[in-house]
């Protein structure tokens, strides 16, 4: 990722991080949805009404062959009513032949309606995304300009003529007329369209926050863009285009499972042609609206009436979460992440270190040694530095008195000295005051002639066993003493929270891995305050990638998140990778998913809602297979009794009569799609529980559930239409 | 539903010896096929070599999905051929002491068919249409290559479960020259010795012709039985000497024999599930698989005592007693028409849950004087299937797509994609999945329609209404099964079942195993994804009781409707008193 301790100082002046710091130090990161709508909007509801009519076009029910047999049978049960209504010999049959149409088309628009709520409520996010994208205007710079500055000439021109690689000024008050990248300048840009998140965020040329997002505003500055996309292939296009679900594509285990409910359709097609022969050889046929209604009834409608609706809704989630998924493959694979790489900084940590405590060596007071810690940091400003006067502050009740010291001297950190601290008067006493590395430190001790206490280098060991940063303080007097007082514990602040969402991915099985750049020692005592199950220590970008590999090669599947350019290749690597909205356009274009908040451990939502379209599919599918077993016991009997009345045996649940018993299967198969639509859109919940318990649980509830309710849902429809004398 | 200690204790006691038979048996078939280290090597290897030189066959070059499926069908197409020119060119061939004359063309080709297949159904009385030579060459030795062709079929399909990475699935003719050296020979010869010192007989003699107590004159037949019986029960075959099968006493003369004929219908198919539980490197695997079936097995075993002890209510109504008391010595009681007085309820019920389970097709009494629900059993062991344990071979990997199936429907409820032994279960696996499970109804229902209401097809039931029904359904369960039994009230000898029965027997053995060795190469080729707390189980109870549902759900969906017009309408009316 980023070397951080040099970035974060360089970064903490500026609003951004104060952004940064407020957003990772809470971990579970409010969800704002822009679109926090109930899951029956009234506006939704009544385009979702007009949709199921229009998606009555057999070329659309032709993409699912479950509902295509429902629809080729509503067509073949209305003819046979208008048979009906010009063959008197019929007309007894007519009400009922008319009912069971009726409710067969209910069943059509039933499914397209769960499909159609689903997309609505993509559509109506979409709409609110699109009202962003007003007709900009951008201010084109010739292509020639070299002198990057506010006020270069330009000339305007319609934002949808923009062109990779083109130049434009932005002020503030403009809006980013496309995506692209800072080339010069720095500014604060309000990305609420994209995000929904209404404090500014700090974009500037070089390093990982460069990109700028079409249709965000740029609230103060100036910056100069290159523009990176060609017009319709803007973030915002894309992102539009993938919650209206537009272009949405099967994903492969919903086609899996197409193919297997394809096949049991065709299975009971088979059982329901052959039916007539038997029927035929028995005595009686049957007539093709009693096939008809126990064909649908068999054929698993509800999985595949709600299919469609499950797969656009779990993308949906997603979007409610703020990640926005390139594809919905990456979404199911997700579900199947065994492996989680993490960047410690930032993710894990708080990314600043902290001063937990002031260790003198012997023979010094821990006061003396705080009071000198605390000298030499005041004017410090990096967040090392501002802990180390708070804790002096807090623990040592130690206050800087301006009249003690005069003249005053920052010396700052350098990478090639890698100590910092001040020269001061003290008392008319010039004092200079160091903290850095203990090695650095210790060849600065014996220049200034200082005895090495021997207790030092086992202190140091010890924090650096514990994770920690040793920052060894010493100070020399312009006479002749020298002097080292002893080591100030920089510790690095795992993030609070962090145990319990780890354990939590653990109970989901899934395994996570640290990546830092520090030592094994530092990395294994932070991976286990952090309750972090492996980590890599050390890593450059190379071993990033062979661990990727590594574990992919043994089976597992690989998630990991990233903001850097240089996290760009494992990004793509992974078989889930989720880019940082924060991060260069390189990470994002690597990633499959991208994270609107910019929370790394927003994965845990993602692999649920993975994990929760998976689940959703199975449950209703086995829900709908198991279902079919009350339904032979209310149909068969019916079908059958006028040659064989021995068959009123098997109408176990004492239905009236045969046309009572068909027509409440067949609403029941059909208002069973409406009751599912809620689970359908929400999903059914994970528990990360266990494999084993899970499965208990849903093959309980949708299983054994799935055998009873239609026994009772049946009884129930056909005591209520005797009730109103309809059948 | 009745019972009798008896005909309860039988079914423990076999239960039981099988269920210790299990192991070692898994354990000789993963020498003779892993391992390649068992007792005969020394002996058996000089002879395999000799054939793989013969045959121009590498013994260490394996071959993909595609190449093992082909060599099979070559090897099995051209035993086809090989039986079909022995039957009709018998009169030509010697060994034919009673001097019979070539079969004719349908029934050769249906033969041919339903031995190659393992079916072993039989449109013809083998005492009165084969000569010995037919018996022996023609027949026999289907006998021993289609219950290898079934065994190594599994044995790839376990190897394309188990192995990863990988397009190889081993050697056809090399896994089929071992299982018939290794496995099918040394057991059918101890077998077979053992069933001469039972009784049964083993001879090239002429029939012989007795004069009877009453004076008349008899011809009884005999000859090679011994031999063809151990294979034919041990390869799940099925297919008799003599037209009465295993209820004849030449063919299974002692309580003893009936016990080890039952037992070997079902010992490899038993073992298997232990090999391939052994493969994948977890015994519970297996077991897991064996406890799902033996629950199926022996619910079944219990309802067709039951209904056979019952009686028929019919009967009961003309004063007819039909209790059991005073055993061993009185009364038996129950539904004795059909079944031989020497093996009583018992033991029949129990063989006939045994042989439509392992889709053997032998039988000790007919299937047709059972009551309607003692018959329905014997129906559904097959409709589901025959994974209830199966043939030799085609039950495990018939039940394997059942357990993919299991996997595929319920695993995705743990909220991961399906796995099934680490293996990714995917689309293309799915679509061979949906096809195998498609075929077996297909033909099943869709000749049984045909015959229902073709004149060719209803004309040669024997008993009309439902019963009728029942004889047609068992008939294209059976041939489709590949089991072989037969409800027996049929004339099946006629152009249109020899025809159609040929089809509904290659369909369901070829058109079955190729989908299901697609994916098993399918799944050779995937990498093994370590089992984490989020994995779905399949070694534990839950996955059993799974399997059974599916097994059971899909089955009685099927069919159900078929089966409410044959044997459920025909028990109902039987219980109204009514009968065609």
């Amino acid at each position: 990722m980023k070397q951080y301790l040099e970035q974060q100082s360089l970064a903490d002046k500026s609003q951004d991080s104060a952004l940064q710091t407020e957003q990772s130090g809470t971990i579970e990161a409010p969800i704002r949805n822009r679109q926090k709508s109930s899951l029956f909007a009234k506006k939704i509801l009544s385009r979702a009404l007009i949709d199921a009519v229009k998606k009555l076009d057999p070329r659309v029910q032709s993409h699912n062959p479950v509902m295509f047999v429902v629809e080729v049978g509503s067509v073949i049960t209305s003819v046979e009513f208008f048979r009906s209504l010009f063959d008197a010999s019929l007309s007894n049959q007519r009400g009922f032949v008319f009912a069971v149409a009726a409710w067969l088309w209910f069943t059509v628009l039933f499914a397209n309606f769960a499909e159609a709520m689903a997309e609505g409520r993509g559509k109506a996010q979409a709409e609110s995304l699109r009202k962003t994208r007003i007709a900009a205007t951008a201010k084109l710079l010739s292509a020639d300009t070299t002198e990057y500055h506010s006020n270069a000439p330009f000339s305007l021109i319609a934002a949808t003529q923009l062109r990779k690689d083109n130049l434009v000024l932005v002020e503030t008050g403009d809006v980013v007329p496309s995506d692209g990248e800072i080339v010069a300048g720095v500014a604060s840009v309000d990305e609420s369209a994209i995000t929904g998140e209404s404090a500014p965020v700090i974009r500037e040329s070089g390093g990982d926050r460069s990109a700028v997002t079409g249709g965000t505003r740029v609230l103060s500055d100036w910056i100069i863009v290159r523009i990176t996309t060609n017009p319709g292939d803007t973030f915002l296009d894309r992102m539009i285009s993938l919650v209206e679900g537009a272009n949405r594509q099967k994903t492969p285990n919903e086609i899996a499972l197409n193919i297997l409910l394809a096949v049991l359709t065709m299975i009971f097609l088979l059982a329901i042609v052959t039916l007539e022969p038997f029927a035929i050889y028995s005595g009686d046929a049957v007539s093709i609206t009693a096939l008809i209604a126990l064909l649908v009834c068999l054929i698993p409608t509800t999985i595949g009436g709600l299919l469609s609706a499950i797969g656009i809704a779990g993308m949906d989630r997603l979007v409610q979460q703020n990640v926005l998924a390139m594809s919905g493959r990456a979404v199911e694979a997700a579900g199947d992440v065994d492996v989680l790489l993490l960047d410690k900084t930032g993710t894990i940590t708080l990314g600043n270190r902290m001063a937990a405590e002031f260790i003198p060596v012997y023979r010094i007071l821990e006061s003396d040694l705080a009071n000198a810690a605390m000298l030499s940091s005041i004017p410090d400003e990096t967040p090392e530095g501002r802990s180390i006067v708070l804790l002096a502050r807090e623990k040592y009740h130690l206050e800087y008195e301006q009249k003690q010291v005069e003249h005053i001297t920052f010396i700052p950190f350098s990478a090639s000295t890698r100590m910092s601290g001040v020269d001061l008067e003290m008392n008319g006493r010039q004092v200079q005051i160091r903290k850095g590395a203990s090695d650095a430190m210790l060849t600065w001790a014996t220049e200034q002639k200082a005895a090495i206490p021997a207790d030092l280098n086992s202190i140091v060991e010890r924090i650096a066993s514990a994770g920690g940063t040793p920052l060894v303080v010493a100070v020399s007097r312009s006479a002749d003493v020298s002097q080292i007082l002893g080591v100030i514990y920089l510790k690095d602040i795992v993030k609070q929270g962090m145990k319990q969402r780890f354990e939590k991915m653990r109970k989901m099985g899934i395994r996570t891995i640290m990546i830092t750049g520090d030592n094994p020692l530092t990395a294994k005592a932070i991976a286990d305050e952090a309750g972090i199950d492996d980590f890599l220590a050390q890593a450059t970008p190379e071993t990033k990638m062979k661990l990727i590999k590594e574990q992919q090669a043994g089976g597992r599947l690989v998630a990991m998140t990233g903001d850097g350019t240089n996290d760009a290749p494992a990004l793509a690597q992974a078989d889930v990778g989720v880019a940082m909205n924060s991060g260069t356009q390189a990470a994002k274009e690597a990633g499959n998913m991208i994270d609107l908040d910019s929370n790394p451990t927003k994965l845990i939502e993602i692999i649920e809602v993975g994990k929760q379209l998976l689940i959703t599919r199975g449950a209703l599918t086995t829900f709908s297979i198991a279902n079919d077993v009350a339904k032979y016991f209310a149909i068969i009997p019916a079908v059958f009794v006028a040659t064989y009345p021995q068959l009123q045996a098997l109408n176990i649940m004492h239905l009236a009569s045969p046309s009572s018993a068909i027509l409440s299967a067949v609403i029941f198969n059909a208002l069973i799609i409406i009751a599912l639509i809620p689970i359908a859109l929400r999903g059914v919940q994970y528990l990360p529980i266990g494999a084993a318990a899970l499965l208990r649980r849903n093959l309980f509830i949708y299983g054994a559930g799935g055998i009873i309710l239609p026994f009772i849902g049946i009884k129930a429809i056909d005591m209520l239409l005797q009730l109103l004398h309809l059948a | 539903m009745v019972f009798t200690l008896n005909g309860l204790a039988q079914i423990a006691i076999y239960f039981i010896i099988l269920l210790l038979l299990t192991k070692p048996v898994g354990l000789y078939l993963y020498a003779v096929f892993e391992t390649k280290n068992t007792w005969f090597e020394r002996v058996f290897h000089p002879v395999e070599r000799f054939f793989y030189w013969a045959g121009g066959v590498n013994e260490d070059e394996e071959q993909n999905w595609k190449g093992y499926t082909i060599s099979m069908l070559i090897f099995s197409g051209a035993g086809l051929l090989f039986t079909y020119a022995i039957l009709r060119l018998q009169n030509k061939l010697p060994l034919n002491p009673q001097g019979l004359p070539a079969v004719n063309p349908m029934l050769a080709f249906n033969t041919a068919t339903s031995f190659t297949t393992n079916t072993n159904w039989q449109n013809y009385s083998g005492e009165t249409i084969m000569s010995y030579l037919s018996q022996m060459l023609g027949l026999e030795l289907h006998n021993f290559t289609s219950a290898a062709v079934g065994i190594v079929l599994a044995v790839a399909v376990i190897r394309g479960l188990v192995r990863h990475n990988t397009q190889r699935l081993g050697n056809f003719w090399v896994d089929v020259t071992r299982c018939i050296l290794y496995l099918l020979l040394p057991i059918c010869t101890i077998y077979a010795l053992f069933l001469v010192w039972q009784g049964v007989p083993q001879t090239f003699d002429n029939y012989v012709t007795v004069t009877s107590l009453e004076g008349f004159k008899q011809v009884i037949a005999y000859g090679p039985v011994a031999s063809q019986e151990a294979i034919k029960m041990l390869g799940t075959n099925g297919g008799g000497f003599f037209n009465a099968n295993s209820a004849h006493p030449f063919e299974n003369p002692t309580s003893f024999t009936n016990l080890v004929e039952m037992l070997s219908m079902l010992v490899i198919s038993a073992g298997l599930l232990y090999f391939f539980g052994k493969s994948a490197g977890n015994t519970k695997q297996g077991w897991v698989l064996f406890g799902a079936v033996s629950f199926i097995f022996i619910i079944g075993a219990v309802v067709t005592l039951g209904a056979e002890q019952a009686g028929n209510p019919l009967l009961a109504h003309f004063g007819v007693n039909q209790v059991s008391h005073g055993y061993p010595l009185a009364q038996p009681g129950g539904n004795m028409e059909g079944k031989e007085m020497r093996f009583g309820i018992g033991s029949s019920t129990l063989f006939t849950t045994i042989t439509t389970a392992a889709s053997c097709g032998a039988i000790n009494s007919l299937i047709d004087s059972y009551t309607p629900i003692g018959g329905l059993i014997p129906m559904v062991n097959i409709q589901l299937g025959e994974v209830i344990f199966g043939g030799v071979g085609s039950g495990l990997y018939g039940l394997i797509v059942f357990a993919i199936l299991s996997v595929f429907i319920a695993g995705l409820m743990v909220g991961r994609t399906p796995e099934y032994l680490g293996k990714k279960i995917e689309q293309y696996e799915m679509k061979m999945v949906s096809l195998a499970i498609l075929i077996l109804p297909l033909s099943i229902l869709g000749f049984t329609a045909i015959a229902s209401v073709y004149h060719g097809g209803y004309s040669q039931i024997s008993n009309a209404g439902p019963h009728g029904l029942s004889e047609i359904l068992y008939a294209f369960t059976s041939m489709t099964g590949n089991n072989g039994s037969a409800f027996a009230g049929l004339g099946s000898n006629t152009p249109f079942y020899n025809l159609t029965g040929a089809f509904a027997m290659i369909i369901g053995r070829f058109a079955f195993v190729i989908p299901v060795m697609a994916m098993a190469g399918s799944l050779a080729q995937k990498k093994i994804i370590p089992a984490g707390v989020g994995t779905f189980p399949t070694a534990t109870l839950l996955f059993a009781s799974l399997v059974i549902g599916v097994i059971l759900i899909v089955g009685a969906l099927t069919f159900f409707p078929a089966l409410a017009l044959g044997p459920i309408v025909e028990q109902l009316l039987m219980l109204a008193r009514k009968t065609f």
